[in-house]
């Protein structure tokens, strides 16, 4: 024998949700000279996040927005983009954390040519990543013919450069790469840190030469623009100082 | 037939080092240790003209002239001259090399600053060691008062 009990269905609360406006800063190469600024209200929960709003935007309002984004976790690190100012991924970015009472800026990344909307040439941000030899270099046999033993301490030392995605945030954050596109910028710099704080690695003086230059770690003015923009919270600042600090040692 | 193709995506140029001193090396060095220098510098030179014995009303032609005839003031005098207005002149090149984008802007607004720099430098230099508050055979309705006494 069974006793029937009757459960009220499930009436979830609604979410509220909230009419966002998003000013995005349009260009189009083949119609416009200049880019302008265009607004679009959206309809969006807290939890969403400001991809989510490119998204609608894209999907249900004007399927010409253009936009970089991959895996859209902040991993890939392709749509990195001004928000309000600074530099943010907007995967990473909550609506519930911007101020909705006044429109959302969004436009693309500066210092870098502009394509489309929020899409710049990367091409000379990577570069300087390149020319820093963002790669392991040991022409040494390791030791016992097998393996290249690292300490604890030894991976800790440039355990915070090795969280770098890439993303160019730091970079087009920096006031030096915004007038002097020559300049390597945090992003090249952090990445040669990776290297050259390795103990495995045989480079490290080459690219400390590298960077030893006119366009290398003393056109840094300290400004902590790129450890504010990181979105993977690495001290990008720090790791450019003890780069600075290597090549005036001559050693890491 | 020895047709040469550029490789898809040519990367972009970026000049290869040139040798020799690395200037922006031993500038950023300079603008370091020039900068604690001048701190301690500064303040001494403000602690004894400003606070010392009567403090800042004891500030005039004759104090200065005696400053000057001490050689420990003038090699500090001479020393804040130097590493202050080199470090302000590459500070403001710094600048320039940031925010002048055309070559001529930029070569003509760090030759100005070299310019003001070295005369500054090379006066100030000339008035701390050359410096006589009583030129023999000037009129004495033109000497500062305390020379009548020498």
């Amino acid at each position: 024998m069974t006793t029937a009990t009757i459960t009220p269905p499930a009436v979830p609360e609604a979410t509220p949700s909230f009419t966002v406006t998003l000013m995005i800063r349009r260009f189009n190469p083949e119609v416009d000279a200049e880019p302008h600024w265009q607004d679009f209200d959206v309809e969006l929960y807290a939890t969403d996040r400001v991809l989510d709003a490119l998204h609608k935007i894209k999907w249900e309002q004007d399927g010409t927005l253009s936009f970089r984004r991959s895996c859209a976790h902040g991993i890939c690190g392709s749509d990195a983009m001004r928000i309000n100012g600074r530099n943010r991924l907007a995967c990473k970015t909550l609506i519930k954390d911007l101020d909705i009472t006044k429109p959302v800026y969004v436009e693309a990344i500066k210092g870098l040519p502009l394509e489309k909307d929020l899409i710049v040439d990367m091409e000379p941000f990577f570069e300087s990543f390149k020319a820093v030899q963002p790669f392991l270099v040991a022409s040494t046999a390791p030791k016992d013919g097998k393996e290249r033993i690292q300490t604890v301490a030894q991976r800790e030392r440039f355990d915070d450069t090795t969280k770098c995605i890439l993303c160019a945030a730091c970079t087009s954050s920096c006031p030096v790469f915004w007038t002097d596109g020559q300049y390597f910028g945090p992003a090249a710099i952090v990445n040669a840190h990776r290297f050259i704080f390795d103990s495995r690695d045989d480079n490290a003086a080459v690219r400390l030469d590298i960077l030893n230059d006119q366009e290398g770690v003393w056109r840094c003015r300290t400004t902590f623009n790129c450890t504010e923009a990181c979105p993977r919270g690495i001290q990008v600042t720090q790791a450019i100082a003890e780069v600075k600090q290597a090549i005036m040692r001559g050693k890491p | 037939m020895s047709t040469t193709i550029e490789a898809p995506r040519s990367p972009y140029a970026r000049a290869p080092r040139k040798r020799g001193v690395n200037w922006e090396k031993w500038g950023w060095i300079y603008m370091r240790v020039s900068g604690v220098v001048l701190v301690v510098l500064i303040f001494g030179h403000l602690f004894v003209n400003l606070w010392l014995g009567e403090g800042v009303s004891a500030l005039n032609f004759a104090f200065v002239a005696g400053k000057l005839t001490n050689p420990f003031w003038m090699v500090w005098d001479v020393l804040m001259l130097w590493l202050a207005l080199i470090h302000g002149g590459n500070g403001m090149r710094t600048l320039v090399n940031d925010y002048a984008t055309q070559p001529l802007t930029r070569g003509i607004l760090k030759w100005a600053i070299f310019a003001s720099v070295a005369v500054l430098i090379i006066l100030g230099t000339l008035v701390v060691f050359t410096f006589d508050p009583c030129p023999a055979g000037a009129p004495a309705d033109l000497l500062p008062s305390f020379c009548s006494a020498l």
